[in-house]
C-alpha cells in the first residue's frame, strides 16, 4: 500500500523502471475486421492490487489473454520485470511468473485437485505424497484450504477457484492476473477471496483484477485503470476515485445509477404457490413447502444464497421441472404437471429468462432471427418457416434495445454478454407476457447493461406484468423489487416489504433466521 | 474330463490368437483418444500396416524390418489424419472414415498387384520368414498342462501386445506424460493454459496410436492369413476395436481382456457344434458391444467415459 502510494505520481512516465511488474506498451490485437485492443498503455507494481475496468466488449479480457500467452499481440511491447519479452504461449508466460485465473475455469474435471495443480509442471521424480505435502504446505502460507485428493467435479465454484489460485502459486507465480473471480462467488467467498489477495500482495505479489463490481473495485484495488472500446482511457488511484467517476470514465458520459421503483396499480393476482415441494437428484427437498403469491404490477424479488432452490422455483413454475407436491395456481388453473408448450396452449402467457442464457435462453450458434424464430414457428401455418416477421422483430429489438451486433444473423455466442441478455430479453418481452421470471439477468453484465436490463424489467412491471426477479445483488433487490422473497435451504424463512429491508435484515433471513427475528437483530 | 480341458484350452488358444489384433488396434485408438481425437481410420491404418508389413517381408524375409514398416505404415496413415484434424482443424469423423477407405484401397491395390506379378500368381512369405514367426514356447510356464498350451505358447506378436498394453496403461497413470496426455484429452484449454504443447501432444500420441494399428494389421497379414496375402484380409476387424476402446472404457488393462473375449466371440462358430447361421455369430461382438453400452451409461461414471475433447479440434484463439 505504502509503495503504491509512493509511485503512484509516476502513472504517466513511460520510463521503464526494474520495479516495475509489467509494462505495456503500444499493444494492438485485432480479431479479423474487429479491433479487440488498439495502443493500450499500462504498468502494474510489485505489491499493489490493479483493478481493470471496462464494460463488456471493451477488451480487457483479449488484453490480459495476450500476458497470459493465449493471444499474440499484433503489435506493441510487453516488458516483464524492465525486460521486454515475447510471450509465445502460455507455457513462456508461466515462466516470466504469470498466472492468469481465468473467467471460466481451466480445470479437468476428472482429474484429482493434486493432479490439476501439478499439471504440466516437471516433477523430478516427486512421489504423490511429497507432490501433496508442497500443496499443503504453500495452501497454509496463504491461509487457503484444499484436499489434494478430491476430483474436481465434486468441489464447488468457491473450491474451483481455490484450485486454481493454488495451481497459479504452485508454478511460483509472482503476477497473478484474476478474470471476474467474483461472478459467481457468494459474498462470504469473495470476502475470502480478497482475504488471500490481500495476503499475496503484502507478499509483493502485483495483482490485476478484472470485475464489473465496482464496489469491489473500490474495496480492494490500490489503483484503477479503465478502458473503453478497447482504448486505455486512463488510470486513477483508487483512493481519489468514486463509483460514480469510475462509471463516466468507463461509459464515457454521465450514467443515472439510480434504480427507480415505479409506483404501479395492483393488477390483482396472477399467481399463486401453494405448499410447493421439489425433490432434486438426490431425492432432498430442494424446495420445501414455498407458498406465496405474484401480484400484476409487481417485481417479486426472491434472495438467498446460491442453490437455496431459486433454480428449482424457476423452473417449477416455468413447467421444466418435476413437483414432488403443492400447486401452483394461475387464473385457477393448475400448471404443475403442465409441459411449458401446454401451458402456452392454455392460454397463459408467460416468459422465463434463465440464468444459463446460452445454455437454455438461446441457440449460441444460430443468428437472432433464428432464435426470435424459435419462439414463434409454433404459429405459423403450413410446413415452412417464414423469417420475415422475426427478421423485422430483430431488427426492431436491435433499434430500442441498441443491440450491437454486425447483423441479425451473425450467432448470438459471438455477441457480448450484455447483448446476449437483450436479445434474450426483448425476445421475451415482444410476446407480452403475464407473468415473467428472470434468474441472475445482469449476472456479468457490466454497468451501463444493467441499468438498461432494470429500465426493461420495470417497463414490463408499468405494463401490469408480474416479475419474479431472482437476484444476488441485495442491494439491487431492495431498491428494485416491490417485495423480498427470503430463501433459505428451500425453505422461505420471510417475504419483506422492500421499502423495510435493509442488507443486514436480508442477510438474517438468507441464513435461516425468521422475518422477527431478523428485524428484531437489526434494530 | 480330460478331453473336455483340451477342447476348453485349444479354444482359448484360438481366441489369444483371434484376439491379438484386436488388442493392438484397441491399444492404438485408446491412445488416440487420450490425445482427444477420435480416430475412425483403425480399419485403414490396419490394412495399411498389414500391406505394408507384408511387403516388407514379402521383399526382405525379415521379422523386424516387415514390424518396422508396419508400424511406419500405420504412423503415416495417422500422420495423415493428425494433419488434417490438429493442424487443419479439419472434421475428426470425415478425416477419420476417409482414412479407412483409403487404407482399404491402398492395400488392396499393392497386394493384388504383388500377386499379378508372381509367377504362380500368389504372394506368399518365404518359408524361412514363416519358421521365425513360430510359437515361442516360454520355458517352464509352457509345460504347465492346458494352461501352458493357453497362454505361453503363443508367436512374439502376443507377448508384444499384452508388454504393451501394460506399458500403456502404466504411462497413462503413473506418470506425469500420462497425466499431462489426459488433461490434453479432456479439456485442451485447461492442458494448454498450463503449459502443456498440446500440439505436441496430440501429433505425438496419434502417431503411436497409428503405429499400433499398423502392428496389428502386420498381424492380421503375417499370422492370421499364415502368409499369405489375402484379399480384403483386414475385415471389419478395425471396427471391431474401435467397439472394444468402450469395452474397456479407455482402459489399456482391460484392452487385453476385452481383445480376448472379442477374439472368443469371433471363433467361436469354429467350436460350437449348433447349426446356427454364421450371421448371428458375427453379430455377438457388436450386440456385446451395445449391452456394454447401455450398462455403462446407466452407471454414468465420469471417470470412465470416453475422454470429453474427443472429437473436437482446439484451437487456441477461438472466441
Amino acid at each position: 500500500m505504502q509503495n503504491a502510494k509512493k509511485w503512484g505520481s509516476d502513472v504517466d512516465q513511460p520510463v521503464k523502471q526494474p520495479n516495475l511488474a509489467i509494462e505495456l506498451k503500444g499493444l494492438t490485437k485485432t480479431f479479423g475486421e474487429v479491433i479487440a485492443n488498439k495502443d493500450i498503455d499500462l504498468t502494474l507494481k510489485h505489491g499493489e492490487i490493479l483493478a481493470l475496468l471496462g464494460e463488456n466488449g471493451s477488451g480487457k479480457t483479449t488484453l490480459m489473454n495476450m500476458l497470459s500467452g493465449l493471444y499474440r499481440p499484433d503489435s506493441g511491447e510487453i516488458y516483464v520485470g524492465g525486460r521486454l519479452v515475447d510471450i509465445r504461449s502460455p507455457h513462456d508466460a508461466i515462466a516470466l511468473g504469470i498466472g492468469m485465473i481465468h473467467q471460466h475455469f481451466k480445470l479437468v474435471d476428472v482429474l484429482s485437485v493434486r493432479d490439476n495443480i501439478v499439471l504440466g509442471t516437471k516433477s523430478g521424480g516427486k512421489s504423490r505424497a511429497q507432490l501433496t505435502a508442497e500443496i499443503v504446505e504453500i495452501s497454509e502460507r496463504f491461509g487457503l484450504s484444499v484436499e489434494p485428493d478430491r476430483k474436481i467435479y465434486s468441489l464447488s465454484v468457491g473450491e474451483k477457484q481455490t484450485v486454481e489460485i493454488l495451481k497459479v502459486l504452485y508454478r511460483g507465480a509472482r503476477i497473478l492476473i484474476l478474470d471476474e473471480p467474483t461472478a459467481v462467488l457468494t459474498p462470504q467467498e469473495t470476502e475470502r477471496l480478497f482475504e488471500i489477495l490481500r495476503k499475496m500482495k503484502q507478499q509483493g505479489c502485483a495483482v490485476i483484477i478484472i470485475t464489473h463490481k465496482l464496489n469491489e473495485v473500490l474495496s480492494i484495488s490500490d489503483r484503477v485503470t479503465i478502458l473503453r472500446k478497447g482504448h486505455t482511457i486512463e488510470t486513477v488511484q483508487t483512493a481519489q476515485a468514486t463509483m460514480r467517476s469510475l462509471t463516466e470514465a468507463m461509459v464515457g458520459q454521465s450514467v443515472d445509477l439510480s434504480i427507480h421503483r415505479p409506483e404501479i396499480e395492483d393488477a390483482g393476482r396472477i399467481l399463486d404457490v401453494h405448499h410447493l415441494t421439489v425433490l432434486n437428484e438426490e431425492n432432498v427437498k430442494a424446495l420445501n413447502d414455498v407458498s406465496f403469491e405474484l401480484h400484476g404490477g409487481e417485481i417479486l424479488g426472491v434472495a438467498g444464497v446460491a442453490g437455496s432452490g431459486q433454480k428449482e422455483l424457476c423452473e417449477a413454475i416455468a413447467g421444466l421441472q418435476t413437483v414432488a407436491g403443492g400447486a401452483i395456481l394461475h387464473n385457477d388453473i393448475n400448471l404443475v404437471g403442465l409441459t411449458p408448450r401446454q401451458i402456452i396452449k392454455r392460454g397463459i402467457s408467460m416468459s422465463f429468462i434463465p440464468e444459463d442464457r446460452l445454455g437454455m435462453g438461446l441457440v449460441g450458434s444460430m443468428g437472432m432471427v433464428d432464435n426470435l424464430l424459435l419462439k414463434e414457428y409454433q404459429n405459423q401455418p403450413g410446413i415452412f418457416v417464414d423469417r420475415k416477421p422475426p427478421r423485422k422483430l430483430a431488427k426492431e429489438l436491435i433499434e430500442r434495445l441498441s443491440i450491437v451486433t454486425p447483423d441479425v444473423m451473425t450467432p448470438v455466442k459471438q455477441l457480448s454478454g450484455g447483448n446476449v441478455q437483450k436479445v434474450l430479453l426483448g425476445r421475451e418481452i415482444a410476446s407480452n407476457p403475464r407473468i415473467l421470471i428472470t434468474a441472475y439477468p445482469v449476472r456479468g453484465l457490466d454497468i451501463n447493461s444493467s441499468m438498461t436490463i432494470y429500465r426493461l424489467i420495470n417497463e414490463q412491471k408499468a405494463k401490469g406484468v408480474g416479475v419474479l426477479f431472482i437476484g444476488e445483488d441485495l442491494d439491487v433487490l431492495i431498491e428494485l423489487c416491490d417485495r423480498i422473497m427470503v430463501l433459505c435451504g428451500g425453505k422461505v424463512t420471510g417475504i419483506v416489504n422492500a421499502k423495510e429491508a435493509t442488507k443486514e435484515m436480508l442477510g438474517l433471513m438468507m441464513t435461516g433466521s425468521s422475518r422477527e427475528e431478523a428485524l428484531s437483530h437489526a434494530r | 474330463m480330460n478331453e473336455a480341458l483340451s477342447y476348453v484350452s485349444s479354444f482359448i488358444y484360438a481366441a489369444v490368437l483371434a484376439g491379438t489384433p484386436l488388442l493392438f488396434g484397441t491399444l492404438g485408438e485408446i491412445i488416440t483418444e487420450k490425445a482427444g481425437n477420435l480416430n475412425l481410420g483403425v480399419e485403414g491404418m490396419m490394412y495399411m500396416g498389414a500391406i505394408m508389413g507384408f511387403y516388407a517381408g514379402y521383399v526382405t524375409g525379415s521379422v523386424a524390418l516387415s514390424l518396422i514398416a508396419a508400424l511406419a505404415a500405420g504412423a503415416l496413415g495417422a500422420l495423415i489424419y493428425a494433419f488434417l484434424t490438429v493442424t487443419l482443424k479439419a472434421n475428426q469423423n470425415v478425416t477419420g472414415l476417409t482414412l479407412t477407405i483409403f487404407g482399404g484401397g491402398f492395400a488392396n491395390f499393392i497386394g493384388e498387384n504383388l500377386i499379378l506379378n508372381s509367377p504362380t500368381k500368389s504372394a506368399v512369405l518365404s518359408d524361412a520368414m514363416k519358421a521365425n514367426l513360430k510359437s515361442i514356447n516360454i520355458p517352464l510356464l509352457s509345460d504347465i498342462p492346458y494352461i501352458g498350451r493357453m497362454f505361453f505358447q503363443h508367436n512374439i506378436f502376443v507377448y508384444l501386445g499384452i508388454v504393451l498394453a501394460i506399458a500403456a496403461g502404466w504411462y497413462l497413470h503413473h506418470t506425469r506424460k500420462g497425466l499431462n496426455l489426459r488433461a490434453v484429452g479432456e479439456n485442451p484449454g485447461a492442458a494448454d493454459a498450463a503449459g502443456i504443447n498440446v500440439t505436441l501432444y496430440k501429433y505425438v500420441h496419434i502417431l503411436a496410436g497409428g503405429g499400433l494399428c499398423g502392428l496389428g494389421g502386420a498381424y492380421i497379414a503375417l499370422i492370421t492369413c499364415a502368409g499369405t496375402w489375402t484379399y480384403n484380409c483386414v475385415n471389419g476387424q478395425g471396427w471391431i476395436a474401435v467397439a472394444l476402446v468402450i469395452f474397456a472404457s479407455w482402459s489399456p488393462y482391460k484392452a487385453i481382456l476385452g481383445s480376448l473375449v472379442f477374439g472368443a466371440l469371433s471363433i467361436l462358430r469354429l467350436y460350437i457344434p449348433l447349426n446356427i447361421p454364421t450371421a448371428l455369430f458375427s453379430m455377438l461382438p457388436f450386440l456385446v458391444t451395445a449391452v456394454v453400452l447401455v450398462v455403462s451409461s446407466v452407471r454414468m461414471s465420469k471417470e470412465k467415459a470416453q475422454p470429453k475433447g474427443c472429437g473436437v479440434n482446439y484451437f487456441r484463439e477461438e472466441r
